[in-house]
């Protein structure tokens, strides 16, 4: 599917997405609460067929926290970027997508473990890296340790 | 290492301070240079030093002929653990566990920079223990990034001829301590 | 006489427990530690727990200019240094839009090749000794330093070497290069077959890799299971065929697959995979252009902002970068999307219901390297 047709067809399934000019792929922002549902129906759909999730990725952008999908498609060789974003800085939480795509589990367990962000229904949301009992989120911006680090 | 250096007895001399009787260092002698000959390490390697260590053992640089025969998987039939790798804050207390569980005598040889001082992951890092005598006392150190196998060998050498000062009536002054 | 009270006593087979491979083991490659839940033999779930030698490369990356991020890299998934150290100049070179020398584009195929048959000779001498086989790692082994010595004349370095920059080489290449990588795939082309003979035709091996840890395709895709591990399950994701870069559009390659799914077709992508890889060196090694080893790069480099995305392929899967720069000359924040993370966790799945020598030879055959994971 040509990137115009895609980009129709997204807006159709979120009329609220925003298209993020200039990047390398076709990026949209979605509200949190529609992610599982696009997500499902672009993977379904036979003509997107969204089948491979190659990277899934958090960020602390200072105002919001972010979450970035990243979809491919093995039959149709078309690549799109969803992001979903939030500004809850104590209890961030978006759904999770480890029914759709199984390689979720370990990358949300992850970013929960970098930046704090819950996943509701995920199977088994603890810690992956670091210790049950670590105080903090590292890759969040505002992170400092001052018994760890040793700052250059 | 040079022979002459590794033959080099009088230096060795003026740290040994038995002054037993000539039966006891002959039998210290011979305990040495059967303890110090077969130095069998414990599999363990957590990073890229690991890789180097098994080249070691790989046939161009073969460290059996220097005693390290087979690398034992129990920790308690060991005689060496060769901490090659970064250890991280989650590793160290399963470091310290695995060092409890060898019987004497024990020796450790820091291999890698990572073990040494934390190497490259020394700055801006907040999971590294920066050198792995902040868990376990260490006898040989071998720097590098990662050390070549000549390196290893060089440093299990080393090893060797500071085995070669241990006595047995020290080993037996503690064993009345406890 | 009192009476007897019988209470039921659960048979031996019913029973679960829980052991600990634990960090230190010396067929988990490295520190993985699996919490196996058994019933007797046979594996009924698996809990991998990783972070052992996590070391935080991420939150590094964010104070690390991108020539030192390089370093890191190399450190990451330590048997495919080069093509790691190649996709952080790719993302560089790309986003700067930077055009790189012919001979450059040829050198850093040859050495990526070099990087991958390095991987899989070292992967099959530690597969045969997990099964059993010393006399694998010895051989496997033996043949790998012959590599070791080309990149050492070459770049310095036997191991880590971090010889590529953004913008071309550290350095050029030694003049004896194309002799001793010429004479090294005469060599090895012989050496491979005793290979076959060692294990590939063994009955042993093939009694315990058959049949055994079955992937679907449709497993594959949806853990994300890329490379030789995703094509012995018939999936096609080789990087090099579907996102080309560096010279691989213009070198004729099989991309190998196998439909199978079990173990034993994960062996033989690997070791068919050297064979392509001694290939496609023949094709370039007689044809390196002369010219600069490295385009002229400012001092400094700062990568304009925005976001950047640069997937290659590695000995064990996709290896993607994914850079969100803000201007300066470190990264806002760089996430490796790295392919091990993604094998491991189908790890559970394919392995139910086998027996707990089964779960080596799967552990094997996935090809996981433990600081891939963690980073």
């Amino acid at each position: 599917m040509d990137l115009e047709k895609l980009k129709e067809r997204v807006l159709t399934l979120v009329p609220e997405a925003e298209l993020e000019e200039n990047k390398q792929f076709l990026t949209f922002f979605i509200p949190a609460g529609k992610l599982h549902a696009t997500a499902m129906q672009l993977k379904e759909d036979e003509d997107t067929s969204f089948d491979y999730l190659f990277c899934l990725s958090g960020t602390d952008m200072g105002k919001y926290l972010m979450v970035v999908y990243h979809l491919e498609s093995t039959k149709l060789n078309h690549t799109l970027v969803l992001k979903v974003k939030t500004g809850d800085r104590e209890a961030p939480a978006f759904d999770t997508v480890c029914d759709i795509w199984r390689t979720a589990e370990f990358h949300e367990r992850e970013i929960y473990d970098m930046l704090g962000i819950r996943f509701t229904h995920h199977p088994d949301l603890r810690r992956i890296f670091l210790d049950e009992n670590w105080v903090g989120y590292p890759l969040r911006k505002d992170y400092t340790d001052e018994v760890n680090i040793v700052e250059l | 290492m040079k022979e002459k250096d590794f033959r080099d007895n009088e230096t060795l001399e003026t740290f040994k301070r038995t002054g037993e009787g000539i039966l006891l260092t002959t039998i210290d002698d011979i305990i040495d240079w059967g303890r110090s000959n077969s130095i069998w390490p414990l599999t363990f390697a957590t990073s890229c030093c690991g890789i180097e260590m098994m080249a070691t053992g790989a046939p161009r640089h073969d460290f059996a002929r220097f005693g390290i025969e087979v690398y034992r998987a129990s920790p308690r039939q060991a005689d060496v653990i060769v901490v090659a790798g970064t250890i991280v804050n989650k590793m160290a207390p399963v470091l310290k566990r695995l060092y409890d569980q060898m019987s004497e005598p024990k020796y450790v040889i820091a291999m890698g920079a990572c073990a040494v001082s934390g190497g490259p992951f020394y700055y801006n890092c907040y999971h590294v223990v920066r050198g792995v005598d902040h868990v376990i006392p260490v006898d040989v150190y071998i720097p590098g990034c990662p050390p070549r196998p000549e390196a290893l060998l060089y440093g299990v050498m080393q090893l060797q001829r500071k085995i070669k000062l241990a006595t047995i009536t020290e080993a037996v002054k503690i064993q009345k301590v406890k | 006489m009192k009476e007897v009270i019988h209470t039921p006593v659960p048979s031996v087979e019913e029973e679960e427990y829980h052991i600990n491979m634990g960090p230190q083991h010396p067929s988990t490659h490295g520190v993985l530690r699996l919490v196996v839940s058994l019933q007797g033999e046979i594996v009924k779930s698996l809990k991998p727990h990783c972070g052992y030698i996590h070391r935080g490369m991420e939150k590094m990356c964010e104070k690390d200019t991108y020539p030192q991020i390089i370093h890191l890299t190399d450190r990451m998934d330590y048997l495919s240094m080069h093509i790691n150290n190649h996709a952080v100049c790719l993302l560089v070179e790309n986003a700067l839009q930077i055009e790189i020398p012919e001979r450059v584009k040829y050198i850093r195929t040859i050495m990526d090749e070099l990087c991958r048959i390095q991987s899989h000779q070292l992967w099959w001498a530690s597969f045969g000794m997990d099964l059993g086989g010393l006399t694998c790692f010895f051989y496997g082994l033996r043949d790998r330093e012959k590599i070791l010595d080309i990149w050492e004349e070459s770049t310095g370095a036997r191991f880590l070497q971090s010889y590529y920059t953004p913008g071309g080489l550290m350095w050029d290449i030694h003049p004896d290069f194309q002799k001793h990588t010429k004479e090294f795939i005469k060599y090895f082309r012989k050496k491979i077959r005793d290979y076959e003979k060692i294990l590939s035709g063994n009955v042993i091996f093939r009694e315990r890799s058959r049949n055994i840890g079955y992937m679907s395709k449709e497993d594959a895709i949806s853990y994300g299971v890329t490379g030789p591990s995703g094509r012995g399950s018939g999936w096609s994701c080789d990087i090099r065929k579907h996102h080309p870069y560096a010279l691989y559009d213009k070198v004729e390659f099989k991309e190998i697959l196998y439909p199978e799914g079990d173990t034993l077709a994960r062996y033989q992508v690997r070791m068919d995979e050297m064979y392509e890889s001694m290939h496609i060196i023949e094709q370039l090694i007689d044809n390196i252009p002369e010219g600069d080893y490295s385009a002229k790069m400012k001092a400094v480099i700062k990568l304009p902002a925005g976001e950047y995305y640069q997937r290659v392929e590695s000995a064990r899967g996709e290896l993607g970068l994914y850079c969100i720069s803000d201007g300066n000359k470190s990264p806002y924040r760089l996430k490796f999307r790295t392919p091990s993370f993604s094998n491991l966790s189908v790890l559970d799945h394919i392995s139910r219901d086998l027996k707990i020598a089964d779960l080596v030879a799967i552990g094997g055959s996935l090809d996981l390297v433990i600081p891939d994971i963690d980073r």
